[in-house]
């Protein structure tokens, strides 16, 4: 068993954090290796970032990824920046709030409005990438959802514990639309 | 029964300061810096919770400053910073070296020279970590390429820094110091961890810089042994001296006290290299694409081995030419145009032939990089 699963966004959106907490998951809930990667501009805002998240049964070692088996894209830059050297039959997943224009050939690809859904049920677009991760581990199944779960309360302050649940469980109902 | 290891996900950064307390350091003097920044983070929040000291310094060349005041004082002390910082500490370390201060400085190196590219990984610091101050002095520098080996070459810089009272180096890099991954901490006295020495001797015998042993012992501030710490040449009680016979022996003793210890100091790992015909040479980031290229050619039928060093300084010399009169030939893998590359070619000494694997646009070496020299 290995994924190689690339996120991508734009700086701010917390898709690095969105990384560590699936990676965190695998490695302590699920007890599988796990790295956790990112690339990034020098600017605090803005520009295009990945963070790339390797789990496996097997020792991992060159810790980037080669070419993913899923790739998740919050804006169009991200996806037409790290949506690329693509294994066969990967998974695509774009959040279709900011992506307009995408190929659709050769890969399964599911078109999400994560971030309007959860500025929509929270009046705010901050759990976005939290609301990622749920679309993201529903239509993979990668973990358990209560593992993800966890970790997302534990590695925030007890006041978003709330609001990050919904927006997971937001996700998880959204990629069940999504897969139709 | 043994206690378990706890396990935890941790950033490369953050196993640094893990490793730093676990060693028993006490003291942090820094100026933050991308890709370093977090060990200073988490030692500002760590360090007063474990009786510790935290201080955030106006520049690099003031922490490196304090860092020597702190352990001269009898505290393991730690700096961290990356290239651009660690060019202004070094007028402070040759003082260290000199001066014969333990200490550790953790570079995480990006891309340069200059500000270069904070959020790229480099690993062209290297020479720099072992000629930047000037002067003939000791090095010893560490390269881990694992959160795992975050934590535990910063326990063994410690270490050596107490052992062989000065500075020791960290060279990790952007890739390695920011990645995450599951490490199993170890358990209080697990991994060795060397306090300083206080002299045996009544304070009148005491002499801190005596040339007739390799590392004298350390008194340190306060503790009654009034002695004088300069950064000019010394007599045995540290007074500026212009006699030849104490300049001599006390240059020799700095560099001889890590060349006589080479099989203490350099750590080496060997993977697949028993029955290798090529070995692959590589540290830090590097290290890790290229044991997943030996695993890959020795899928495909090609006797890889990779040659990981967890010393750069002192260099592997003596492995290095143990392989070269048996392999076909060595690649060197790094993100710098050419500086190990150029030390492993004097090591191998024309005994085999010598191959070079370079990136330095910011990315990341792939393994299949690696591949397609070790197999042309």
């Amino acid at each position: 068993m290995r994924y190689d699963i690339r996120f991508s966004g734009s700086g701010g959106q917390g898709i690095i954090t969105a990384g560590i907490i699936l990676a965190q998951a695998a490695a302590i809930k699920a007890g599988k290796n796990a790295v956790q990667s990112q690339s990034y501009g020098p600017e605090a805002r803005g520009g295009a970032s990945k963070a790339e998240v390797i789990i496996s049964d097997d020792e991992i070692n060159y810790p980037k990824i080669v070419s993913p088996d899923i790739v998740i894209s919050l804006t169009q830059e991200a996806y037409d920046k790290y949506a690329v050297d693509l294994k066969d039959n990967a998974v695509i997943i774009v959040d279709n709030t900011l992506v307009h224009e995408y190929k659709q050939d050769g890969h399964t690809i599911y078109k999400v409005p994560i971030t309007s859904s959860v500025k929509e049920l929270l009046g705010s677009a901050v759990s976005a990438n939290i609301a990622t991760l749920g679309v993201l581990n529903e239509i993979c199944k990668i973990l358990e959802h209560d593992w993800l779960l966890e970790v997302i309360v534990g590695n925030f302050p007890e006041r978003a514990a709330e609001s990050n649940t919904k927006a997971y469980n937001l996700g998880v109902e959204l990629a069940k639309k999504a897969m139709g | 029964m043994e206690k378990v290891r706890e396990r935890k996900f941790l950033q490369g950064n953050d196993a640094v300061a893990l490793g730093a307390l676990y060693a028993g350091c006490k003291f942090y003097a820094g100026y933050p810096i991308t890709p370093s920044t977090e060990v200073a983070e988490r030692l500002a929040a760590w360090l007063p919770k474990n009786g510790g000291r935290f201080i955030q310094m106006e520049d690099e060349i003031s922490a490196m400053a304090a860092v020597i005041g702190a352990s001269l004082a009898g505290k393991k002390s730690l700096t961290a910073t990356s290239g651009p910082g660690m060019s202004l500490k070094l007028e402070n370390l040759g003082y260290g070296y000199m001066a014969e201060v333990p200490c550790v400085v953790l570079n995480v190196m990006r891309g340069g020279p200059s500000t270069g590219t904070p959020t790229g990984p480099g690993q062209a610091d290297i020479m720099q970590a072992r000629w930047g101050t000037h002067g003939d002095h000791p090095c010893i520098a560490l390269t881990p390429s694992t959160v795992y080996e975050q934590f535990s070459q910063t326990v063994r810089a410690f270490n050596l820094a107490e052992k062989y009272r000065m500075p020791v180096i960290i060279l990790s890099d952007e890739i390695i110091g920011h990645m995450r991954e599951a490490i199993e901490i170890p358990n209080e006295g697990e991994l060795e961890v060397i306090k300083r020495q206080s002299p045996t001797c009544p304070p009148e015998e005491y002499k801190p810089y005596d040339n007739s042993v390799l590392v004298p012992q350390m008194a340190s501030f306060g503790q009654g042994y009034r002695y004088h710490v300069t950064g000019l040449n010394h007599d045995e009680y540290g007074f500026p001296t212009n006699s030849p016979k104490l300049i001599g022996l006390q240059e020799e003793r700095l560099i001889k006290k890590v060349e006589e210890n080479y099989d203490d100091i350099v750590q080496v790992e060997h993977f697949m290299c028993e029955d290798a015909e090529h070995i692959i040479f590589a540290f830090g980031s590097s290290a890790r694409a290229s044991k997943d290229a030996v695993l890959n050619l020795r899928a495909r039928g090609i006797k890889a081995g990779l040659l990981k060093p967890l010393t750069i300084w002192p260099f592997p010399d003596r492995e290095i030419d143990m392989y070269a009169s048996k392999v076909k030939d060595i690649t060197v893998v790094e993100i710098s145009v050419g500086q190990s590359v150029r030390e492993v070619s004097r090591a191998a000494g024309g005994k085999c032939r010598i191959k070079h694997v370079y990136r330095v646009d910011s990315e990341p070496i792939a393994p299949s990089d690696i591949e397609k020299v070790v197999e042309e």
